[in-house]
């Protein structure tokens, strides 16, 4: 089985709004699937449907072979779920805590206490391991809730925003912990900061209206960006007219434009942006070897998920799906 | 079974980790004191048996067990925890059934700590100490009624204060039933039937024979109904409001 999550024509209306419109995807065994979307477009609802929470107005989604509407229990049991807000209860230590949810996981005798211990220490909650919950930073109540979702090795991991409000350091264990995981599982993580999804996610769904805009690996949504693969070339202005030129005339590039914000110190820069978004570094080298030019400084472009996902979110909403 | 069970545990363990489980049973156990002792004058009335003392537990129940109740659900909606729980994999009847449990044996806990009120009655006299297992017995009964009423209007709203009021007016409906005031607006119009059945609703009426000694299973009947109904609504309640 490898489409471990299948989600088809899944939609919810509230009333008059409707959260998902007719989505449809599917997640397999070692991807990491980014979900990304401005707020309020539909990630969490989406979420809390696969998880079993909200039940959908129509479509399916299947995780493991069980439809959630017919088996909610069977995908309750196979998904590890991180609601948005990464709730817990404040009363409880950390300790009693995750032993609670070992023991509503089926868990019993010792084998609740290695499933706890293991948690604690792949999330580092040693310090914290006696104390209430309410009494924690945000950062450890976050990683209390990621505990709990991993605490049954689940085949399907679903986090709704795994690191929002955490410090650099924290996102770091965290997407180093998703990494971890992601060969034996399919993950689904939401997120709006788009530095994660290059960081972790193998995958990534753009949806924005509650419709799905763009699927795509990472890359190939970058390669949206008119920026993909452009090159920068830094040289001393004084030798930059016949060098712009040269390049202007090279079949694969489309434009050489100057940066914002003219020469800096007696070194202009220039961004050559390539036909077709293909990779240009290689004729630009040459073009420039051959005419002796030593640049100050030449670099390669990948584009910027930012650009990419105001221009897929705020364009027009009615575009169809389409790989990227 | 065994999830109701966990989560059982785990709400009732809730309780004393927090403030809550002291103020409440230090506040009952005071109030209960009081009652018994000047509004029922105890000593008074120069009878070894613990009517006094059982007749105020509808009045202290009406005010005490809906704040009991009020957090039930209220809370977890509020904090979010209500999604956790609902994704883990348990039914919305393990649920229900857990945290009605664990809220009942709290109060069933609170009840059993006025024992010395049976140590001081049997040392002042010899009282009829079957006449008062009945009380104990239908003052426990009595409390699951409400709270099973209490916990399914906390499963309503999100707002606390919200589930404690329309709680406490449910609850108050339904102890009055039977009285005069609430009868007299039935006898003008409804037939017999109809002001008879509401009169049967009344936890005064009920609760009075209990007290007394007399076991009926009609009213034991009654009360376990009463509680697996309100505890239905609560489990429709819960699945309504989460998909809504």
């Amino acid at each position: 089985m490898t489409d471990m999550i299948v989600l088809e024509n899944l939609t919810k209306r509230f009333g008059a709004l409707t959260a998902v419109d007719d989505v449809s995807m599917t997640v397999g065994r070692g991807e990491v699937l980014g979900f990304l979307g401005p707020n309020g477009a539909g990630k969490s609802t989406t979420m809390k449907m696969v998880a079993g929470y909200l039940t959908p107005t129509a479509g399916t989604a299947r995780v493991m072979g069980h439809d959630v509407g017919q088996a909610p229990l069977q995908v309750k049991a196979a998904i590890g779920y991180l609601p948005e807000g990464a709730p817990t209860y404040g009363d409880m230590t950390v300790q009693s805590f995750l032993k609670f949810i070992a023991e509503v996981r089926g868990f019993s005798g010792a084998e609740i206490g290695r499933r706890v211990d293991r948690v604690r220490e792949m999330v580092a909650l040693d310090e914290v391991f006696t104390r209430p919950v309410e009494t924690l930073s945000k950062g450890f109540k976050r990683r209390v809730g990621l505990a709990q979702s991993i605490l049954h090795d689940p085949e399907v991991l679903i986090m709704d925003e795994p690191t929002d409000g955490l410090d650099p350091n924290q996102k770091h264990q965290v997407r180093t912990l998703i990494k971890d995981m992601a060969a034996e599982k399919a993950i689904v993580i939401s997120t709006h900061i788009l530095e994660e999804v290059e960081a972790v996610c193998s995958r990534a769904v753009i949806i924005a209206h509650g419709r799905l805009l763009a699927d795509g690996t990472p890359e190939q949504l970058l390669s949206r960006d008119g920026r993909h693969n452009a090159v920068v070339v830094k040289l001393a202005a004084d030798t930059a007219d016949p060098v712009v030129a040269g390049l202007r005339a090279l079949p694969e590039v489309a434009a050489v434009n100057p940066l914002d914000g003219g020469p800096v110190n007696g070194v202009a820069a220039f961004r050559a942006t390539p036909k077709d978004g293909r990779s240009i570094v290689v004729p630009v080298g040459d073009y420039l070897r051959s005419e002796n030019v030593t640049p100050e400084e030449m670099y390669v472009e990948r584009g910027q998920m930012d650009d990419v996902f105001r221009q897929i979110t705020l364009t027009d909403q009615s575009e169809a799906v389409g790989d990227a | 079974m065994r999830n109701t069970w966990i989560i059982a545990k785990r709400e009732l363990a809730g309780y004393f980790a927090t403030p809550l489980a002291l103020v409440f049973i230090v506040i009952f156990l005071a109030l209960t004191g009081a009652f018994t002792f000047y509004l029922g004058d105890f000593f008074g009335r120069g009878q070894a048996d613990l009517e006094p003392f059982f007749r105020f537990h509808p009045w202290l129940y009406l005010i005490l067990i809906p704040a009991v109740a009020m957090r039930l659900w209220a809370e977890e909606r509020k904090t979010g925890t209500m999604e956790l729980l609902m994704t883990l994999p348990v039914t919305t009847t393990e649920a229900v059934l857990g945290k009605f449990l664990a809220a009942w044996v709290f109060c069933g806990i609170a009840l059993a700590l006025t024992f010395p009120i049976w140590i001081t009655v049997n040392v002042l006299g010899a009282p009829d100490n079957g006449v008062i297992v009945a009380g104990y017995l239908g003052s426990f009964l009595m409390a699951g009624a409400f709270m099973a009423i209490g916990a399914c209007m906390s499963a309503m709203t999100k707002n606390q204060v919200i589930a404690f009021i329309i709680a406490a007016t449910v609850c108050f409906l339904f102890t009055m039933s039977g009285l005069e005031l609430v009868l007299n607006f039935f006898h003008a119009w409804a037939p017999p039937l109809i002001v008879d059945t509401v009169a049967s609703l009344s936890f005064l009426v009920r609760f009075d024979a209990v007290m007394r000694g007399v076991i009926d299973l009609r009213d034991v009947f009654f009360f376990i109904s009463l509680i697996a109904f309100w505890l239905f609504v609560n489990v429709i309640v819960v699945e309504v409001k989460k998909s809504a």
